[in-house]
């Protein structure tokens, strides 16, 4: 029991971390088709960001430039790259946005070097919050947990309560219309990617210290970000949270478990020596197929339901 | 990408004469590249331009023939590699009997039967989503090295030895030039199985699926057959390759599988350039090139290739090779109209431009180094501690951006005139 909550807890924690990036991609590629490759690396420098302006200025005044920084960064990406690939189509777009992660990949490595840097976690954050029977739960976890939720429902919010959203809602579906009302279809695509680019931000802002901050973080959550995309339904903002949080369950108690099908066979009587055909397949246990276990999804996701959990077309 | 059509009406415009020519000029120069350059280090950088060719033509039965973006291409390279080093060890051993120069035929059926097991359900849908998967199938491929270290040999990978059983008139294929021919012979063969593919009515069709999917139907062909026959035909030349790898290191790593070995022939592929059948192949050679001389030069290296592959993506997305032809067309017209003072000024621009980026980057890199000594480039001696270095480097870099598009234009239009004055004289 003890085991099971406190993974249930983690799990919630890494999936609405996920979300807070998915989200964001989701967004974007609804909006304008373009999957935006580079968006774990829009994380990375919100992390990187958030490292050096809580050095020079505080770990909150770090929390509120840091995105804002990657936000005007995705603007200037959106502004002066991506629309002008875009008459190539989305292969090249999303072509642009691999070479950028590239680009990006060396820039921190040129600046912060190539190994983790030591971004820490507040003072104030420190320390654990409640003990569930005799794990410690860290205060820091759930502070993550809370600005998710928060950002999340602003983006709700703003999405369905506000002016800008009815028009950025109003331009996914029906964009020469919302144009033909005069209303700047391009400005408002620019701002929903460099908004989905402040969110990644942010996600590396409270991530980066919780996790690690290195140059490898793009690259750990940015092929499991697209599985969320893909397997959530592609453009689906609520499949997105439901496959970021199914994912975060299963990476969390994959990881936790180490049974192997062998193990399981062998407490029902069933003995199997080791040189039978396939005992090394069998002789894996699940916490080291946990690596695998996303992609495993998606490939089964796409077998059952080709369009994702939640999505509405095909393609 | 609507370029794409130039494929078939250029490969449909060669007559046999020239074509057995073409194949007659490039076996000779698979025979006589390794006596030109005859060190040891660019006999092993000819054999990698060979498997990276491979890889390259494969690459791009997917990309350029039938539109189809994978970031998974290492999983059938890769698989391929791992089989054939396996099938080398076993028939070192002497389970079974297989020749050194049949080993690329494992590869191949290794690629082909992986791309046939996945294929069909990853190619029910096309496009970015397609990308997606791709990236799914090869991280999922690559997860699973560490999972089945028996087969995958964990992180040291698992080596072989290319020499073994009785030597084959004479070659023992241990020397780096024997490995070259093998190679070589290996590619001329997929250069032409791929090259005649392109003018089948099966690759044509892939052209269709690529450029409107919605009418194949309506001639009598499944789309998502087409793919997954597509995505077959690439993974067996992929096997290929991998297999070439593998004979050439005797090594295959989980490295062969990971996302770097997929990016890697995406970015080449690219800037060599989709639209043509050479294309690919000029992007194996600018890879190896770029990836094992560059890094003797510089530390920025990947900054080079990061900033080459924007550059392809945003200005020639057709790749280096669809420059080719309007660079030497236009350096034909400006000797014949002599404009020399024109091109010098789009010359001056662009010079301006590669000199200041690089003098950034070195700079930026040796900065980087926290070396207190100054940067030696070209002869020079610079400070990257006083200011004048940055500020020469970066006021070169905006006179370039400021003026190569005026300077561009300028000669273009020029020429233009020039052409239509020529063309009212002679009527």
């Amino acid at each position: 029991m003890e085991f099971f909550l406190i993974s249930l807890l983690n799990s919630l924690s890494y999936g609405l971390l996920l979300f807070m990036l998915s989200s964001g991609l989701t967004l974007i590629f609804s909006m304008m088709g373009v999957l935006n490759f580079a968006h774990a690396s829009f994380y990375m420098m919100g992390a990187y960001f958030a490292y050096t302006i809580s050095g020079m200025a505080g770990y909150w005044a770090a929390f509120i430039l840091a995105p804002l920084l990657v936000g005007i960064a995705g603007i200037v990406v959106e502004r002066y790259g991506l629309r002008a690939v875009h008459k190539y189509g989305h292969v090249a777009e999303l072509l642009y946005t691999f070479g950028l992660s590239y680009l990006i990949l060396e820039g921190v490595q040129l600046i912060w070097g190539r190994s983790a840097v030591p971004y820490g976690i507040p003072e104030i954050l420190q320390g654990p919050l409640f003990t569930l029977y005799t794990t410690t739960f860290p205060k820091y976890q759930a502070f993550m947990m809370l600005i998710a939720v928060l950002t999340l429902l602003a983006l709700y919010l703003v999405l369905t309560r506000t002016r800008i959203g009815l028009i950025i809602q109003a331009s996914l579906t029906h964009p020469e219309m919302v144009e033909s009302l005069g209303h700047n279809v391009p400005r408002v695509f620019m701002l929903v990617f460099g908004g989905g680019c402040a969110l990644a931000g942010l996600a590396g802002v409270i991530g980066g210290n919780s996790l690690v901050t290195e140059p490898g973080m793009a690259e750990t959550l940015g092929t499991i970000i697209f599985v969320v995309v893909v397997a959530g339904g592609m453009g689906s903002l609520m499949g997105a949270l439901l496959a970021s949080l199914l994912i975060g369950i299963i990476q969390t108690f994959s990881i936790a478990i180490d049974v192997s099908a062998l193990d399981l066979l062998s407490a029902a009587g069933v003995s199997i020596s080791p040189h039978a055909f396939g005992h090394s397949v069998l002789a894996v246990s699940l916490s080291d197929v946990a690596p695998m276990l996303p992609y495993a999804l998606l490939v089964l996701i796409l077998i059952f339901r080709p369009r994702g959990l939640l999505g509405k077309r095909e393609n | 990408m609507t370029t794409h059509s130039l494929i078939a009406s250029r490969a449909g415009g060669l007559t046999n004469s020239r074509l057995t020519l073409m194949w007659l000029g490039f076996a000779a120069v698979l025979l006589f590249a390794p006596h030109v350059f005859t060190s040891s280090l660019a006999h092993s950088h000819l054999t990698q331009m060979g498997t990276g060719i491979v890889l390259a033509l494969s690459y791009n039965i997917l990309l350029g023939q039938s539109g189809m973006l994978s970031f998974g291409h290492a999983a059938f390279s890769g698989l391929g590699a791992f089989m054939s080093v396996h099938a080398m060890n076993l028939a070192g051993g002497g389970t079974f009997w297989l020749p050194l120069p049949l080993i690329p035929v494992v590869g191949a059926l290794t690629g082909l039967a992986f791309a046939a097991l996945i294929g069909y359900v990853i190619t029910r849908i096309s496009g970015v989503a397609f990308a997606m998967i791709t990236l799914g199938i090869g991280q999922m491929t690559y997860a699973s090295a560490l999972m089945f270290p028996g087969f995958f040999g964990g992180e040291g990978g698992v080596s072989t030895n290319r020499v073994y059983g009785e030597p084959i008139l004479g070659w023992t294929f241990g020397p780096q030039i024997q490995v070259y021919y093998l190679v070589a012979f290996w590619l001329f063969i997929c250069v032409m199985a791929t090259f005649y593919l392109t003018r089948t009515p099966f690759g044509r069709l892939l052209n269709g699926v690529r450029d409107n999917e919605e009418r194949i139907p309506f001639i009598g062909f499944n789309p998502h057959k087409l793919r997954y026959m597509a995505i077959m035909t690439s993974g067996l030349f992929a096997g290929i390759g991998g297999s070439l790898m593998a004979i050439n290191f005797e090594i295959a790593t989980d490295e062969v599988l990971s996302l770097h070995e997929s990016g890697a022939v995406l970015l080449f592929t690219f800037i060599g350039g989709t639209t043509s059948f050479f294309g690919p192949m000029l992007g194996a050679v600018i890879g190896v090139l770029l990836t094992k001389l560059l890094p003797d030069y510089t530390a920025g290296w990947q900054m080079y290739l990061g900033i080459v592959f924007i550059l392809v993506v945003v200005y020639a997305p057709g790749g280096i090779s669809s420059l080719l032809k309007p660079g030497m067309d236009m350096v034909r017209r400006t000797i014949l109209h002599k404009r020399y003072a024109l091109f010098f000024r789009l010359l001056l621009s662009v010079t301006a431009l590669v000199v200041s980026a690089i003098l950034l980057i070195e700079l930026l890199y040796h900065r980087a180094t926290g070396a207190s000594d100054p940067l030696s480039l070209w002869g020079f001696s610079l400070d990257h501690q006083g200011f004048i270095a940055w500020v020469i480097a970066i006021a070169l870099l905006l006179a370039g951006l400021l003026t190569i598009k005026a300077s561009g234009r300028a000669l273009v239009r020029q020429l233009a005139e020039d052409t239509a004055q020529l063309e009212g004289e002679a009527q």
